[in-house]
């Protein structure tokens, strides 16, 4: 609506964040109804989802088409840089809190159910034996197996540490204006980041199938499937994030020095690297 | 980054009218008032819930509303207080203030800080929906903890999602405030001389980043505990219900400074420009700032004495919480020295800062009291608790709100508020709110629990006391709205400077400010 003539670029007026918040209540109500058992709850949620895909779709169009008409001076670009990054400490965030649970249960919780300091073992839970994994003095979910690091879960981190490393490649080549081995090396990086859905997809059904390993085997169980489940869902945002600027770059968008999605995305994917590397060591090995 | 920003845009003038100016709008004016207004619609909703707890409580035996409905009030009251009205507040006053006082022309990302806004009244209409529902409003107490909010009815995952949205709002504020702060300022607004105002959002804004995920992420715990099957609450399968209360006070204690540390800011404003001298120790209030926020991330389990914690977590815990006197008391400190020899003037928003330091240091005093792991195990759950953030949150934040809003509504609307009514709605206030909460000191020491409908008769007189302090402080706030609406409709006009000792970039531009504030950046030197 509004036009930059150099300068600090100040939309105006945006009809998205609104569309976005209906989405977002439509999505979450709809939820709501469904776990409560009301009607209409599937319903709203498929409305809800399509709408805010919908708003996304209009609202980083709206935003790409102004990159590139060169409305967005450096001041802009260094505006978004900070938000991502800013961002991108906000998950950070979100995945510490899974990860304080993971280590408070197996710090303390688990060792004070089996007879540690406050001793409440005496009298609620005489006779459990502390351990990990476990799925707690009542056996919820019944006897399970776990998933070895040294199969899959090793297989995924080669896969993801080396998509680190091809999405830089990718922004050398970027750097260098060589457009060809910049689509091929993000090629390579979505093939990459999809494989390791694939393969997550498997290794979930290979615990449900077979281990009884489940979300609801006790404490174990419940950080396992939710701190790879939330850092799953991240990598199949960031697998999407990079299939755009991949087509992206196939239409010839970004300059050598103006490719702020480019880069954005190349964070999001490392934040999400960093977070697997985490999950491997205390979640898959320790 | 200081840069010289300027903006150019074409189209000035128009605007949609009417309801979707409002709607759609991405201007830094626009969305604090918005933010503004949603916020004191959420003040009175919140101090309705108020009434109906001082009327239960005003004496013995159950007069009004059943025992569930009532901790149902407890519960929204609180929840609408901190995220509809305290919180919506500050968000709107950063988004007025900081592009005027850094020399901006506006907010760094706009449409985002439309959206921080718009996701706000659905996540109300949301969680004020949940009254309507069987099983009723939630009612285990706005910590929820578990397993007790485990039993709220169909409310329950409405409660959850409407705090998820809050929390993606509050996010989005604050990287909104972050990076016009760092990204935005004029030429020549060094770090060091930013208003205190813009230096404590930034903190702020650090501490919502840093934790509001980290509620979103407990309580997703509890959405999955209760829909699936996972047992992180849950001893049985080796969870730990005091773990959640952990990971919420992770959250929780960051949380109260966020309530406060903008008052801070406001009260460092309006406190030089009526003693007509500049604050003192400038520097050592960005660093006492500071060393609050790192602070208030290892001090949570203070809320947990009683939970049952090793014992050196409870020595750790006491000790850390202490420590936080001393960054509040070099703030206390130089506010009283800031205006020590002043040529003071009293004019509302003046009286409200000085009500704000007397009263803010009553309940920070009682706070002191409460760090104390063996006095706790006394007070714990008592109205003492209450009476002390009552007083650190009403007399505190609150009151540094309504400083701010006579102190900047001169600005804002470009005309004088009735400085007699002003007068009278800070006196009216002040009173009422002693009589309101003191009592509730004595309730407390003497063993009357917080969150009970009922209580034992040798209770009667104080909360009788505490109760008609109650209703006359609500009335008065009626007389607030009717002081901030007449003031926007018309009044005595107000000049650039509004305050003959106000200093600051907002106090360059006309009053009311030109739609974008600096359209070419101001010299700072």
């Amino acid at each position: 609506m509004s036009e930059a003539h150099g300068g600090y670029y100040v939309p105006h007026g945006t009809y998205w964040p609104i569309v976005g918040s209906i989405g977002l209540t439509a999505l979450l109500v709809g939820v709501a109804n469904f776990l409560n058992g009301w009607n209409a709850g599937e319903i709203l949620m498929v409305a809800g989802f399509a709408i805010i895909l919908f708003m996304m779709f209009g609202w980083f169009g709206t935003v790409i088409r102004e990159s590139e008409s060169g409305m967005y001076d450096e001041q802009v670009d260094r505006s978004f840089r900070w938000g991502m990054g800013w961002f991108i400490f906000s998950e950070v965030m979100f995945f510490a809190a899974f990860f304080g649970a993971l280590f408070y249960a197996r710090i303390y919780s688990v060792p004070w159910l089996g007879g540690g300091d406050p001793g409440t073992n005496e009298f609620l839970w005489n006779g459990f034996e502390a351990m990990w994994p476990t799925n707690g003095p009542g056996d919820i979910g019944g006897k399970f197996e776990t998933i070895g690091a040294w199969g899959i879960p090793a297989i995924n981190t080669l896969l993801l540490l080396s998509s680190g490393v091809t999405v830089t490649f990718a922004h050398w080549a970027l750097k260098k204006n060589q457009r060809t081995p910049l689509v091929l090396w993000l090629l390579a990086t979505v093939a990459l980041g999809f494989t390791f859905l694939g393969l997550q997809i498997m290794e979930y059904m290979h615990a449900y199938h077979e281990l009884n390993l489940t979300l609801g085997s006790g404490i174990y169980g419940s950080t396992f499937f939710m701190l790879t489940g939330f850092h799953g869902f991240h990598v199949t945002i960031g697998a999407i994030m990079l299939t755009v600027i991949m087509l992206r770059s196939m239409k010839g968008h970004f300059t050598p020095d103006h490719h702020f999605a480019f880069e954005g995305v190349a964070w999001y994917w490392h934040f999400v690297d960093v977070v697997w590397l985490g999950l491997f060591i205390f979640v898959y090995i320790l | 980054m200081s840069t010289a920003t300027t903006t150019h845009d074409a189209h000035h003038e128009e605007h949609p009218s009417g309801l979707m100016r409002w709607v759609t709008t991405t201007n830094h004016k626009d969305i604090g008032t918005l933010y503004l207004l949603f916020s004191l619609l959420m003040f009175m909703v919140g101090g309705a819930m108020a009434m109906v707890i001082r009327a239960e409580l005003f004496e013995p035996g159950l007069q009004f509303v059943e025992p569930q409905f009532f901790n149902s009030m407890t519960t929204m009251h609180a929840l609408i207080m901190i995220f509809g009205a305290v919180m919506p507040a500050f968000v709107g006053l950063a988004n007025w203030l900081i592009p005027m006082m850094i020399g901006a022309p506006d907010m760094a990302l706009p449409r985002m800080n439309n959206w921080s806004f718009w996701i706000l009244p659905f996540a109300f209409a949301i969680l004020l929906s949940t009254l309507f529902m069987e099983g009723g409003a939630p009612a285990g107490g706005w910590t929820m903890y578990p397993p007790l909010v485990m039993q709220t009815g169909n409310a329950f995952p409405f409660l959850i999602f409407s705090v998820h949205l809050m929390g993606i709002s509050s996010i989005m504020g604050a990287i909104n405030v972050i990076v016009t702060i760092v990204n935005m300022r004029a030429p020549g607004m060094t770090m060091m001389k930013m208003p205190l105002f813009v230096w404590t959002w930034l903190i702020t804004a650090y501490l919502l980043i840093a934790t509001m995920p980290v509620l979103a992420g407990a309580v997703t715990m509890l959405l999955t505990d209760r829909f699936f099957d996972t047992s992180f609450f849950n001893a049985a399968g080796g969870g730990d219900p005091v773990m959640f209360q952990h990971i919420f006070w992770f959250f929780g204690h960051p949380e109260v400074y966020i309530l406060i540390l903008p008052a801070f800011g406001i009260v460092s404003q309006i406190i030089p420009t009526f003693a007509r001298k500049p604050l003192f120790g400038y520097s050592s209030m960005v660093y006492a700032t500071a060393s609050i926020a790192f602070l208030s991330f290892i001090v949570w389990a203070h809320h947990m004495f009683t939970v049952g914690m090793p014992l050196t977590g409870e020595l750790f815990f006491m000790y850390a919480t202490m420590l936080i006197a001393v960054p509040t008391g070099v703030k206390v400190f130089n506010w009283v020295s800031t205006m020590w020899r002043g040529a003071m003037t009293f004019e509302t928003p003046m009286l409200f800062a000085i009500g704000f330091v007397i009263m803010f240091t009553i309940g920070g005093f009682s706070g002191l009291m409460l760090a104390m792991a063996p006095v706790d195990f006394q007070y714990h759950d008592t109205y003492f608790v209450v009476a002390h953030f009552h007083y650190v949150l009403v007399t505190g934040a609150v009151f540094a709100i309504m400083g701010a809003c006579y102190y900047w509504i001169p600005k804002w609307t470009g005309h004088m508020y009735n400085e007699k009514l002003g007068k009278l709605h800070f006196w009216l206030s002040t009173i009422s709110v002693n009589i309101l909460f003191f009592p509730q000191h004595f309730l407390g020491l003497a063993g009357m629990p917080r969150r009970i409908p009922d209580y034992s008769v040798q209770f009667a007189g104080f909360n009788e006391i505490s109760s008609i302090g109650g209703f006359a402080f609500g009335l008065t706030q009626l007389l607030f709205v009717y002081i901030v609406f007449q003031t926007i409709k018309g009044g005595e006009k107000a000049t650039d400077q509004v305050w003959e000792g106000a200093h600051g970039l907002e106090w360059t531009l006309p009053s009311p400010p030109p739609y974008h504030s600096f359209s070419t950046a101001p010299e700072v030197k």
